[in-house]
């Protein structure tokens, strides 16, 4: 008799905590965010699909079409255009298509391109009416975005060595051919990083 | 044209229409009051788009419930499906005649005033069991058994409280209810039913009971949407739907009116508060303590909903005829056996 007391007063009491705590709760500031007219800072680690870099000195892309991207993307999703202009020796990009419904974010072409020509873009808000707008062209985007930031080109003044050009793509090559030809045999990819400390110091 | 119509019939129309309006208005206060609540229980504004704060995301609503077509399902029993929403938003309409909202302002003091209330109640079951057993639907059928086993069981407390009040007023009769809870004990405490030791044990009952009643969280078996979609409304659309949800808001302030007028003094204000004129002031100032009381209940109805998790079906009913009939019957005994001492009013 005694327990069946006590079992409902237990029982009462704790219905009156829980009463306590959303009422504690239902007072306290809101904690969400009105998402259209807030939106809350995306990590950058957030991979969105993937864009090509504006490079500042020429306000263009960074690619030398070297089909690293397309070779290496398990979706065979990018499709690299380039074409050699008349009297150049380098290839000049014309059309980069991600085919963002095949995607899986891997990543793989962001790794691999040795110009560092790709990053993730920080695009959530993607949707559209059929698949087919998810066919990215990324020059296009890219040349959107100059235009949309008003980037112009910056060119870099030439450095002493010359010859160089100021032409960001051979920059992780060129030091370290510089001081030790012979590593130009090295594969490219474990040379790279060893490089790319140079500059910086 | 006044001349021409019998008085009686003039007021009986204006009374109907404006309890037909105070209903319609209070399900629409109620809703945005019920999303506001609940959005800021779990931290956030709730609707927050129509209107300043989203206070017109009900009559928005409404509008997309008004327009949109009435389905009935293959196999549904028509008839009884288009009447199911009627049945259950009606009832507790008409019992809203004999709420005394102010010690003037009540359509009818009927003298069985309670027993009113309490047949027009009972039939909101009907409602959910015409309307599961219509719709040709697994678990509309599933929701109003459960409701109805349900309502069985939790309609014996209900109306032992209630007869605890009656005993003790010695009348049905609403006003009379009201009447008796004037005044104040010492000029401090209102002589209000909740303050005596027996009148707050038949309230916290009452209360409870008119949760289930109403099929209101942590009760609402009747409409589990984790385990039978929308329960005995699943099948309705639209306006359908829209009825269901009417008489649910009515059901809920007519449960909350009842409680106002049969526990915490009506329209009486604390005595200190008081003011004894009758003019149309007074009834003003009467109706105000009075919708201040019912909608302070629906606001804890709304908490409790958004607090509790929804019990067990065993639980709910091992809850009523374990705890709650056994309370109620000893506190009905007791308050007789104290109504036949000499201290007893
Ligand atoms: S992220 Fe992976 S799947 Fe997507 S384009 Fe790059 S390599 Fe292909
Ligand atoms: S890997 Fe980089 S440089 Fe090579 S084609 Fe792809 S984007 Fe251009």
């Amino acid at each position: 008799m005694i327990n069946y007391f006590k079992e409902i007063f237990a029982g009462l009491w704790t219905l009156l905590v829980g009463l306590k705590l959303t009422a504690r709760y239902a007072v306290a500031p809101t904690v969400t965010c009105h998402y259209p007219y807030q939106t809350l800072p995306i990590t950058p680690n957030f991979r969105g699909h993937t864009d090509l870099v504006i490079d500042p000195e020429t306000a263009s892309d960074k690619c030398i079409v070297c089909m690293m991207c397309e070779n290496t993307c398990p979706s065979q999703c990018i499709e690299v255009i380039g074409e050699k202009p008349e009297g150049s020796k380098k290839k000049v990009l014309t059309a980069y298509r991600l085919d963002f419904t095949k995607c899986s974010l891997c990543g793989n072409c962001v790794e691999v391109c040795p110009t560092s020509a790709l990053e993730y873009s920080g695009d959530y808000q993607l949707a559209g009416y059929s698949r087919h707008e998810f066919h990215f062209e990324l020059l296009e985007r890219l040349r959107g975005r100059v235009k949309a930031q008003g980037i112009v080109p910056r060119p870099k003044p030439a450095p002493p060595e010359g010859g160089a050009e100021a032409e960001a793509k051979p920059r992780k090559v060129r030091p370290k051919a510089e001081e030790a030809p012979a590593a130009s045999l090295e594969p490219k990819g474990e040379e790279a990083p060893k490089a790319e400390a140079k500059p910086g110091e | 044209m006044t001349e021409a119509l019998p008085p009686e019939i003039l007021r009986i129309a204006v009374s109907v229409a404006v309890v037909v309006i105070f209903a319609f208005a209070n399900a629409a206060i109620m809703v945005l009051v019920e999303r506001k609540v609940c959005g800021h229980i779990q931290r956030r504004p709730g609707p927050f788009e129509v209107g300043p704060h989203g206070l017109l995301q009900t009559a928005v609503d409404g509008l997309k419930l008004m327009g949109k077509q009435i389905l009935v399902p293959r196999g549904a029993d028509g008839k009884l499906f288009r009447l199911a929403p009627v049945l259950s938003f009606v009832p507790p309409i008409a019992a809203l005649i004999v709420v005394p909202f102010s010690s003037r302002l009540q359509v009818r003091d009927l003298d069985i005033g309670v027993l009113f209330i309490l047949f027009l109640a009972a039939l909101n079951v009907l409602a959910i069991l015409v309307a599961g057993w219509s719709s040709n639907n697994k678990y509309s059928l599933f929701g109003s058994i459960r409701a109805v086993a349900q309502s069985v069981a939790y309609e014996i407390p209900l109306l032992i409280c209630l007869v605890t009040i009656v005993l003790w007023v010695g009348s049905f009769r609403m006003g009379d209810i009201v009447q008796m809870q004037q005044g104040s004990w010492l000029w401090v405490i209102p002589n209000w039913f909740v303050f005596t030791p027996m009148g707050f044990v038949a309230f916290l009952i009452y209360f409870i009971t008119g949760m289930a009643e109403t099929n209101r969280a942590p009760f609402d078996l009747p409409e589990a949407e984790s385990e039978l979609t929308a329960g005995f409304h699943t099948e309705y659309a639209g306006m359908g739907f829209g009825l269901f949800f009417l008489g649910e808001y009515t059901n809920m302030v007519l449960v909350c009116a009842v409680a106002t007028t049969l526990f915490l003094g009506g329209w009486g204000a604390p005595a200190f508060l008081e003011v004894t004129s009758t003019g149309v002031l007074a009834n003003a100032y009467q109706l105000g303590w009075f919708l201040l009381k019912t909608y302070g209940l629906l606001v804890v109805m709304i908490w409790i909903r958004w607090t509790f998790p929804r019990v067990r079906f065993d639980q709910l009913l091992n809850f009523c005829w374990k705890i709650l009939i056994p309370i109620s019957l000893a506190n009905l005994a007791v308050t007789a056996l104290w109504l036949k001492t000499p201290f007893a009013g």
